[in-house]
Formats: C-alpha cells, sequence, structure tokens
C-alpha cells in the first residue's frame, strides 16, 4: 500500500498554504541552504505538520503515557469488569479487570519500536544492495530482480505466516528481522534503477578516475545523492511494517505473548467488536491514526525534497495561472 | 502477440511453481505435526505416531515429498490433511467461497476506483476531489482487520435501529435456511455485502489515486488537445484518447492487486467467518499442516499468474504498440 504515495499529489494539497511558487526567495541576508528549503517547504504543508506531531506525540505517550497512568498494564480490577470508559478507567477495562489504557499503551510501545527498527533496517539494506546491484550489474542485480518478481507471486505475509511456527516462543527481535528481510525489495528496485544513472553522471566518474575504489564512491557519491528517496522511503516503511506486524499478530503469526502489540490486542479483541465496541476501537483507533500521520509526513517530505515532483509543479503552474487570471 | 503472451504465461508458470516449492519447502521445514499430535492429551500410541509419520512421507526429504505431492496435484489429488481428510473434496467449495467474494469486490473496486479517480482528475482541486482525496487517505490507512471490524460495528447499529437483522456478518448462508431460490439469493446477498464492502473500499481508494494521477498526466498531453481540435467534443476525446491512455499504466496494477488481495482477503474471511482459502491458510499454519498451506500457495500463486496473464492481454488490447511488435 505504501507505493500509492508516490503518485501524483494528494490531500496535502487542501492544507498548503496558496500563493507564492514554491521555492519561496530566502530572507534578505541569510544564506538559503537546502536544509533550510526542506525544511521551510515541509513547515508550508500543514497537513504533514499536523501528520509530525501526531507522531511525535505518540512516540511519547506511548512511552511517558503508562508512568501517568496508576494501572499497569499486569493490574487487574476486580471492581471493574467490561467497563466502558469512565474517569477510573479512561479507555475502560476487559472482561478479567485489565486497564485498557495500560494495554494500548503497552501495545502501542511494541509496534511503535518495531515499525522504527524495521524501517531503519529494511532501508539501509535496500540502499546497500540496490546500490551495489546498479553499480556492479552481473549477478548480483538479476538476482535481485528476480527475488522482487518471486515476492509478488509469494508475498511476504504468507511467507512470514509460513514460518511463525519456529519463532514462537522467540524473542520478537526475529520478527523484527522476518519483517525487515521482506521489506527492503522494491526500495531495491527503484535504488538501483538510480544508481544506474547516477554513476554516468560526472562527479562519479571523477572519483572512479582518480582512483577511488567502489565501496568509496557508493558511500560518498551514490547513497547520499538518494538522500531524499531513502527518507521518504524509511519514513513510509515505519506505516508499512507496523501495518505488516499488526497483520501478522492478528492471527497470532507475529508478536507472540506475553508481548503485546497492537495487532495482537485487536485480534484479540475484535471478537468483542460488536458488544464491548470500546475494546477494539481504541487500539484499532490508534494504529488509524498512526499510520495516517505517517502516510501525510512521509508526502510533505516528499514534496519538501523533491522539487521536481509532479505535484509540486502542477501546484506552482496552477498558482501562476491563477496569478495570471 | 500470440509469441508475446506466450511467452509471458511460460514466465508465470515458472514463478508460481517455484513460489509453491518454496512455500511447500518452508513449511515442511518449520511446521512440526508429530510435536503437535505427541502434545495432544492423551498421548497417542507410538505406533500410531509412527503410521502418521509414514503418511506424511516424514522419511524422505523435503524435496522428494514436494515431487511426490506435486505428482498428485497433476492428477487433481492434493494430498491429505493432518486429520486425514482429503484436501481435494474441500477445495472446490472454498475456491468457490473466495472467488465469489473476490471477484466482486475487485470488480467494483476497479469500477468505482476507476470512475472516482478520472472524476476527480477531471474537476481537480475541486470540492468532490479533496472529498474523494481525503476518504481514500484515511481508508488506505485503515488496514483490512480494523475497516472489516468497523463494518460490523456500523451494521450492527444499523440493525439495531431498524430493529431486524438486514446486513448479517456471519458466514456465507444462513445454516439450514429454508426457502426458494429467489429467498436463498437474498440470504445470500444480506451475507455478502459487508465482507464485499471491506474489500471493495480498500481496493477503490487504492486505484482511485492511481487512476487520478494517470489520468492528470494524460489530461496536460498534446493528443487530447489535438483529438478537441479536429472537432470531438471533450466528453469523446477524454472517453476514446484520455481514459483508454489513461488505463494502460493500470493494468499491471490490476493484476498484482488481485494477487495482493487473495492475502488481504484472509482477513475478510476471518472476520465474517466465510470459510474459504484465506480461512484455510490460517488454520493450515495453525494446524502445521504443509499440504493446506502448500495448496493455498499454489492458489495464490495461480490467482496471480491468471491476473498478470491477463494484465499483458489487457496491455496488448489497450496499447496498439504491443501488438504490433
Amino acid at each position: 500500500m505504501t507505493v500509492i504515495l508516490n503518485e501524483g499529489d494528494s490531500a496535502g494539497t487542501a492544507g498548503a498554504a496558496p500563493g507564492g511558487p514554491v521555492d519561496a526567495a530566502p530572507e534578505p541576508g541569510k544564506a538559503m541552504t537546502r536544509g533550510r528549503l526542506v525544511f521551510i517547504r515541509f513547515l508550508r504543508n500543514k497537513l504533514a505538520l499536523v501528520g509530525l506531531v501526531i507522531i511525535v506525540a505518540m512516540y511519547l505517550l506511548a512511552f511517558l503515557g503508562p508512568l501517568l497512568s496508576q494501572w499497569s498494564y499486569e493490574d487487574r480490577d476486580y471492581a471493574a469488569f467490561l467497563q466502558p470508559p469512565y474517569a477510573d478507567h479512561i479507555f475502560g477495562t476487559d472482561n478479567i479487570g485489565t486497564d485498557m489504557f495500560a494495554q494500548v499503551m503497552r501495545g502501542l510501545q511494541k509496534s511503535l519500536i518495531i515499525g522504527l527498527l524495521v524501517a531503519l533496517i529494511s532501508t539501509t539494506v535496500a540502499a546497500i544492495v540496490g546500490a551495489t546491484a546498479g553499480y556492479f550489474l552481473g549477478v548480483a542485480d538479476k538476482a535481485l530482480m528476480w527475488v522482487v518478481d518471486l515476492l509478488l507471486v509469494l508475498p511476504s505475509f504468507l511467507i512470514i505466516a509460513i514460518l511463525s511456527p519456529w519463532f514462537r516462543g522467540k524473542s520478537w527481535w526475529l520478527l523484527v528481522l522476518m519483517l525487515a528481510a521482506f521489506q527492503w525489495m522494491i526500495t531495491a528496485r527503484i535504488v538501483r534503477g538510480m544508481t544506474l544513472t547516477l554513476k554516468e553522471r560526472e562527479f562519479v566518474k571523477a572519483a572512479r578516475f582518480m582512483g577511488q575504489p567502489a565501496r568509496t564512491i557508493i558511500a560518498k557519491h551514490i547513497v547520499p545523492n538518494m538522500a531524499s528517496l531513502l527518507i521518504i522511503d524509511a519514513t513510509i516503511n515505519v506505516a508499512a511494517a507496523v501495518l505488516a506486524e499488526t497483520g501478522l499478530s492478528y492471527f497470532g503469526f507475529g508478536v507472540q505473548s506475553p508481548d503485546v502489540s497492537l495487532g495482537t490486542l485487536i485480534g484479540n479483541y475484535a471478537q468483542s467488536a460488536t458488544t464491548f465496541p470500546w475494546l477494539f476501537l481504541f487500539p484499532a483507533g490508534f494504529l488509524v491514526v498512526f499510520v495516517l500521520a505517517v502516510n501525510w509526513v512521509g508526502d510533505g517530505l516528499r514534496d519538501a525534497l523533491d522539487p521536481t515532483s509532479t505535484r509540486v509543479r502542477r501546484k506552482e503552474k496552477k498558482d501562476t495561472e491563477e496569478k495570471a487570471a | 502477440m500470440a509469441g508475446f503472451l506466450l511467452r509471458r504465461l511460460v514466465n508465470y508458470v515458472v514463478l508460481a511453481l517455484v513460489a509453491t516449492f518454496l512455500a511447500f519447502t518452508l513449511a515442511s521445514a518449520t511446521f512440526d505435526p508429530i510435536g503437535v499430535l505427541q502434545q495432544r492429551n492423551p498421548p497417542p500410541p507410538a505406533a500410531s505416531i509412527e503410521a502418521k509419520k509414514r503418511d506424511l512421507h516424514l522419511d524422505q526429504p523435503i524435496p522428494q515429498r514436494f515431487v511426490t505431492w506435486m505428482g498428485g496435484v497433476v492428477q487433481g489429488d492434493f494430498g491429505r490433511t493432518i486429520t486425514d481428510r482429503p484436501i481435494t473434496d474441500e477445495l472446490g467449495r472454498r475456491i468457490g467461497v473466495s472467488l465469489r467474494l473476490f471477484l466482486l469486490g475487485i470488480t467494483l473496486g476497479i469500477l468505482f476506483g476507476v470512475l472516482i479517480g478520472v472524476v476527480s482528475a477531471i474537476r481537480q482541486y475541486k470540492f468532490s476531489d479533496y472529498f474523494a482525496t481525503l476518504f481514500s487517505f484515511i481508508l488506505l490507512s485503515t488496514p483490512v482487520l480494523v475497516l472489516g471490524n468497523l463494518l460490523k460495528i456500523g451494521a450492527q447499529s444499523i440493525n439495531d435501529s431498524i430493529g431486524s437483522n438486514v446486513l448479517i456478518f456471519v458466514g456465507e448462508t444462513t445454516p439450514g435456511f429454508q426457502g426458494n431460490w429467489f429467498e436463498h439469493l437474498g440470504d445470500r446477498l444480506q451475507h455478502l455485502i459487508l465482507p464485499t464492502l471491506a474489500i471493495a473500499l480498500g481496493q477503490i481508494a487504492y486505484y482511485s489515486r492511481y487512476q487520478r494521477s494517470s489520468m492528470l498526466d494524460v489530461l496536460g498531453s498534446d493528443f487530447l488537445r489535438t483529438a478537441q481540435a479536429k472537432g470531438l467534443t471533450r466528453r469523446r476525446a477524454l472517453m476514446k484518447h484520455g481514459l483508454r491512455t489513461a488505463l494502460i499504466p493500470m493494468a499491471t496494477l490490476f493484476a498484482f492487486g488481485f494477487g495482493l488481495l487473495v492475502v488481504g482477503g484472509t482477513f475478510t474471511e476471518r472476520i465474517f467467518t466465510w470459510y474459504g482459502m484465506g480461512d484455510w491458510l490460517v488454520t493450515g499454519i495453525s494446524a502445521q499442516d504443509t499440504n493446506i498451506t502448500a495448496t493455498v500457495t499454489l492458489f495464490v500463486a495461480v490467482c496471480v499468474l491468471l491476473s498478470g496473464w491477463l494484465a499483458d492481454v489487457l496491455y496488448a488490447a489497450l496499447d496498439p504498440r504491443i501488438r504490433v511488435n
């Protein structure tokens, strides 16, 4: 589902401040660095800003929230079974009197950590493998293309689900590695394509003729030039990883007890969704809002980092048309 | 043209075989059906465990087991489940259940996705465009496992407010339902609405984003202006030259969309208690049953294969350049 955001413009336009081409003139007396420019462009996109605030707030809440609550996820309140949200239990309680706020925070922690780790690992692997395959071509390249094709037929969900009996009862780190292992291929293909064009550029050729080893060229000249793509990809990958984790955990193929994630919570309480909706709605709501926020940020980042993206061009075109009118 | 389609078909068949082989191997290597058997209470006698090992060909190396199983598949025998029921008996019914759901879901998804995408593109930056954009953003951030359960909650409140069970969210028919074929049809429809929505909504959101951006690219093109300049009405130009061109890149998406749908359908089937292929996958993996898992993988692979091939045919039909070459 992540690829969708690479196309065309988006809801972001609704919130973006109208007027003025995106490459606004810097304030007088201050040099406009690329970082500043990107930052200004990003700030202009209101939805992306909102998304960023939500993400930061969620990470803070997931780790600080439990400290503020009087209940821990292990506590049972024998005076409150299956209570809808009220003052003592702001998210209600389940059938054994566990505080849902404590549970959801605990699940949120695990899901968010898994999402972050998987995104970092998979984007790093994608950058290394994609750049290597594109730079050297040959066998590595062929193998990569073939694996990507195979993944379309044999989805990663299926593979990880099949492997789940093997990592049952082991550390959740294994799940992180599994998710990362199946999330880098498509990005790697894009990186490979970009490497093919980059390696014909003068500065790369110059570096090569000066006798720099391939490793240095890839690390210093090729990968930094794809920073925009990699940053966007890592962002979107956080959401993709959280979704993949939730999907697997929903069936008990992902995070295993005693660990809890948003997926296991949603899975456990889905049965009660129609009768005791709060049990299901809180974890589900956190999941949807988080993914939505990540998508907005990813979209805003793309516009800010990539001035040639179609959306900005159209937006500028539209603005100039409006001015002309 | 025929050569092109034949080459693609061979490519897909090889991919499907490799995918099934991989799934079979992974499943055989990780699953431990004997361990599950031994945990039964009371434990089964050693003789029956030995017999089970022989039945499941656990004494053979994995590639040989695959060949044995595949040999049966070619003759229409998919082997037996761990509980010793022939898979072939159940297969037809389950495929029927799944396909009914998926085909309807994807047809609605493509139809409305394309329609909404085209309308959004033509009426860019109008209210309808913003609305569709926001809506698809939210839907794309809502995984099926949340959406399906939300639909259930919604249906429950609709049913409560009109005081009768119009929308049914358990199973695909009412067990023991009596009546003529027309009443049967009505009963099936009542069961079909919610799961179909669960599948179609996500697809609509997904396709409409792509369709919108691919249509926007076409809208700015010279050939569309030329078509109008030579006297076609805007509507005719859009339909005949615009939409057709904009649909070409979508063909691949539709194909891969179907493959992913089978996995996404797992959630839908589970949530609405439909005993289709997706449900079987979860059952199979939970029971550590290699034959069921491999059969479902083969089904997924064949679905991707067929839809991928169909996309190629569609490509050839839409893009005259492919036909000529």
